[in-house]
């Protein structure tokens, strides 16, 4: 019994990557275990923990939920990606670190990843809407509080910068 | 000038890596190598009690992909026989273990009984998936009752389900209770729960051939334990095993038990097949293959004068330890012991039954069973104040230890086998702070006011003393290298504790470097292979001390070389930023790179830095180069070993309002008032006092394990296991330090990781209890419990 494997060409971070792989591959498990971007981690494998968030042409997406062959033709963003273009971190990035928003680090991705799109879409958030942008994610080390404190402190470095 | 790091609010330097998706898990190892590297998947019994009669694995190499299967017939030697019984005890006179592959019978849903090796994972589960398997159902065992009425053994060797029972006493408490003037009698319940790491275990191996060693890498809390069981296990010598813990998504206790049985078999197959292998648990193996904690049954009596002071306590309880007792007594007998908190009982007597039943095993979660002591001892405490018609805290008050009265010895024997005597504390001050905080004295006029709204609000207080900072040691090297840089390796783990920040706080203090020059490694046996692990608030105490007792040797052989150098007294000398210099005189200096070069006297030279060090530059000609009693190299080693525990303390209360119509309880205030000795890092103690805060709000609303009576576990997926989300968690949690610093550690300070969580079932049932007038004995609890404990207590509701 021999899996048939498909031709995938995944766009990563603007980077263009070639696969070759059966039809069943989680994107989660492509990105990591084919392209080596392990940034992306898997917390449920059932779409709810939200560590393997990811943004597909923008929209946070539970890349657990998502076949490798189905993300072809999409422009796909992993927290690889969301360093600025001279290296600095961005400021989703930087406000966790000012914020001391994450501790074992293994949900933070989907954090991260989930922020920036929140924040795109909505710069200014007020406290309930910072807390709403996140509460679609697990985290079980944080108790949340210095998350909330990050999304607020991004939207003010964002809006600084 | 340096300020001093300690105390201060330091950025963590581990989250650069984190925040770019550069963090090193278990399952990031040998990533670049995936097409090469095997991954193993496990055949797990799908029935609680079980005898196996046979096992046909035939159709399973006929898959393209699959390299190896192995049960407990391909086992052998110490392979062949049960997991280790990690801490035995005297009264585990009926202690059992599985086995790496179940031996002819399984006793939980999720046992291993097979293992698979293939190409990919996915290929490894369609093997699994061929395997068959011949059962011979038994009947099982689940939950405390089942196992206490024993209509069915889950051992057939065990007699009544009962691995042990320990008894201690202080006093005559039945004698001092029967005198009392008033008494009381409680029955409570407490659920299991889990530690729920948002990675669970995995481990990936290595046979190295051209160096006859074995390397691994997993996610667990004792490095060192791995690697002494995989060398007992698989015939090796220590000497030959590397245990590596990469960067750890969580742990929370969970991954203090070891070996798992993939901790063995993963490496056992990288030998057997000469290729790395890979094991990821996914999560619906974690929750029926990890461990869980928490579920006990309690009854408590007590006596008390008129001042709700007590005169005898006697507790009774059952532990359910689930199917398997590889971490021995420890969870009972920390909730046995530290049940008492800050109080004086002055009669004690606690006795309970470590029952087996066909779940998955219990080892410690975080607060490793003082939540439910804290629950027994909170409960009664408030009981007392209904029954007296006095203030809980007043109550409390009465009862506390005194700050005068340290070193107290509650006359017990604690976990680690020692005296359970506290080191120092101040649980009055402690209280004024938690009223202040929480608005206690304002409390009744609130709920008045609420009241006249028809609203329902409640206010519970609870308080915990916690033993952290076990021994028996930990061990630290500092390595200052010729470019100045500090290398510090100490053996324990972590898990998001930020360990290489703080430690790098304490040896730039100690030291005189710069915060930035140094680097922290844990848990990894090549640079420290003399080590304890992770767990009881340790640390801190145990790491941070041996770390800086290290720099601090490192500092008085820097100071030496260097005043031969500089030709002065080493007295006069300081180290600031990295430079040791002559105080008053900053001119006369050296930096600590040169006097890493100086302490290592060469006969070649390779760069323009270690000319210096050559033997025809340096040295006196009538001395040996490396003094008698010194050793090349600036480095500092030591060891920290403490007579027994620090006991850090604390008081949590919490404002709820419960829903009149829907039962649906909503939190409205939380306050922590929190004494773990001098804080290293205050930012980093509150990320663990909110993440353990959060934890036990899961525990004490949503939480639970839900089996069903054949032992099915029916929510072991996170759509179905109510983890909090921050919509669950208060908006907000206020805190506030007492830093009363222990007397046993040259630092000051005691454990910080587990407190957060302990009081939370005691306080949530204090406060729910407060709002609705009606009596809240068993944790954690929904809104369609609240609702049904309306209508069986006769309470009409208001709407």
């Amino acid at each position: 019994m021999t899996e048939e494997l498909h031709d995938v060409r995944l766009t990563v971070n603007g980077s263009a990557y070639e696969i070759r792989v059966p039809a069943r591959r989680l994107l989660s498990d492509a990105l990591r275990h084919d392209l080596g971007l392990t940034g992306t981690h898997v917390g449920c494998e059932h779409g709810v923990c939200g560590a393997c968030t990811i943004l597909v042409d923008g929209s946070p997406t539970r890349s657990c939920l998502m076949f490798a062959v189905s993300a072809v033709d999409h422009e796909i963003t992993t927290v690889e990606g969301l360093a600025n273009p001279d290296g600095s971190l961005g400021a989703v990035q930087q406000a966790f670190v000012e914020c001391h928003g994450l501790q074992c680090g293994f949900c933070t991705p989907g954090f991260l990843t989930t922020i920036t799109a929140g924040l795109r879409e909505n710069p200014t958030p007020t406290h309930e809407e910072a807390r709403d942008m996140i509460a679609g994610n697990l985290c079980r080390c944080t108790g949340y509080q210095n998350i909330v404190k990050a999304v607020e402190r991004a939207a003010e470095i964002g809006a600084g910068g | 000038m340096t300020t001093k790091l300690m105390g201060q609010k330091v950025q963590r330097v581990e989250d650069q890596r984190f925040l770019r998706g550069l963090g090193r898990y278990v399952d990031d190892v040998n990533v670049e190598n995936d097409a090469t590297m095997l991954h193993a998947a496990v055949l797990r019994s799908p029935h609680a009690h079980a005898r196996i009669l046979a096992i046909d694995v035939d159709a399973v190499l006929d898959i393209e992909g699959v390299h190896a299967v192995w049960t407990h017939e391909d086992l052998t030697g110490p392979m062949a026989e049960p997991l280790p019984l990690l801490i035995p005890h005297p009264a585990l006179t009926h202690g059992r273990t599985q086995y790496a592959l179940a031996k002819d019978e399984v006793n939980y849903v999720g046992e291993a009984i097979a293992f698979v090796v293939a190409d990919d994972r996915y290929i490894a589960e369609d093997a699994v998936g061929l395997i068959r398997v011949d059962y011979e159902l038994l009947p099982p065992v689940v939950g405390v009752d089942a196992a206490r009425a024993a209509t069915s053994l889950v051992h057939e060797d065990v007699p009544g389900n009962v691995g042990a029972r320990l008894e201690q006493n202080v006093g005559d408490a039945p004698a001092a209770i029967a005198a009392a003037p008033h008494t009381l009698v409680l029955d409570l319940t407490i659920e299991r729960s889990a530690c729920m790491p948002m990675e669970g275990r995995g481990t990936v191996a290595r046979w190295e051939p051209d160096l006859n060693r074995l390397q691994m890498w997993t996610s667990t809390q004792s490095s060192t334990g791995v690697r002494a069981a995989v060398a007992v296990k698989l015939g090796l010598d220590l000497g030959q095993v590397d245990v590596i813990t990469p960067d750890v998504g969580g742990g929370f206790g969970v991954k203090i038990n070891h070996p798992w049985p993939e901790e063995l078999l993963v490496p056992m197959a990288a030998r057997a097949l000469g290729k790395t292998v890979k094991f990821t648990e996914d999560r619906r193996e974690h929750f029926i293959s990890s461990a869980h904690e928490r579920g006990q049954v309690q009854h408590i009596e007590v006596g008390f004068d008129d001042d709700g002071r007590l005169l005898g306590l006697d507790v009774e309880f059952w532990h359910d330890h689930g199917a398997y007792t590889p971490y021995g007594l420890i969870v009972p007998i920390i909730t046995s012991t530290q049940l008492l908190g800050p109080y004086k009982p002055q009669n004690y007597r606690v006795v309970f039954e470590s029952l087996y039943t066909n779940t998955v095993m219990v080892t410690p979660y975080r607060g490793a069973g003082r939540p439910q002591g804290c629950y027994a001892m909170e409960r009664t405490m408030d009981a007392i104040a209904k029954y007296l018609g006095k203030d809980r805290a007043d109550v409390r008050a009465v009862n506390f230890i005194q700050p005068d009265e340290f070193p107290y010895d509650q006359g017990l024997i604690f976990q680690d086998g020692r005296e359970l005597e506290y080191d120092s504390g101040d649980y009055p001050a402690s209280l004024v702070k938690i009223k202040e905080l929480v608005g206690w004295d304002e409390f009744p006029a609130f709920q008045a006011e609420m009241a006249a709204q028809g609203r329902r609000v409640g206010i519970g207080l609870a308080c915990y003393v916690e033993g952290t900072g076990v021994g028996p040691y930990e061990g630290a090297h500092v390595h200052i290298e010729t470019s100045g840089k500090v290398k510090v390796a100490t053996g324990l783990t972590t898990q998001g504790q930020g360990h290489a920040t703080v430690f790098a706080q304490l040896v730039a203090d100690e030291l005189g470097c710069s915060f930035e020059d140094v680097e922290v490694v844990t848990g990894d046996t090549r640079r420290m292979p003399y080590a304890v692990g992770t767990f009881a608030s340790r640390a801190a105490v145990m790491s941070g001390s041996a770390i800086h007792l290290a720099a601090k040797r490192a500092k008085e052989k820097a100071l030496t070389i260097a005043a031969d150098a500089l030709e002065a007294d080493p007295s006069d000398l300081q180290i600031v930023d990295g430079v040791v210099s002559v105080k008053g005189s900053p001119g006369t200096s050296i930096d600590l790179g040169t006097v890493s070069v100086l302490s290592n006297p060469l006969r070649y030279a390779f760069d323009e830095a270690s000319k210096a060090a050559t033997q025809f530059s340096v040295g006196d000609p009538g001395k040996p180069p490396v003094p008698e009693d010194e050793e090349p190299g600036l480095e500092g080693r030591d060891f920290y070993s403490p007579e027994r525990a620090t006991f850090a303390s604390g008081m949590h209360a919490v404002i709820v309002e419960t829903d009149p119509e829907t039962a649906e309880i909503r939190i409205l205030k939380y306050a922590v008032v929190h004494d773990c000795g001098h804080l290293i890092n205050p930012m980093i103690v509150e990320g663990q006092i909110h993440g353990g805060v959060a934890q036990g709000v899961g525990g004490a609303l949503y939480e639970r394990m839900a089996y069903d009576e054949s032992g099915q576990l029916l929510n072991a997926s996170f759509m179905d296991f109510l983890m909090p989300y921050v919509t669950e968690i208060p908006d907000g949690i206020d805190i506030d330090h007492l830093e009363t610093p222990s007397p046993l550690n040259p630092l000051g300070i005691k454990g910080a990781g587990e407190a957060g969580v302990i009081p939370s079932a005691a306080v949530f049932a204090a406060a729910i209890e407060d709002a609705e007038g009606i009596d809240i004995t068993a944790m954690p609890i929904s809104p369609s419990e609240l609702y049904s404990l309306r209508q069986s207590q006769g309470q009409e509701h208001s709407a």
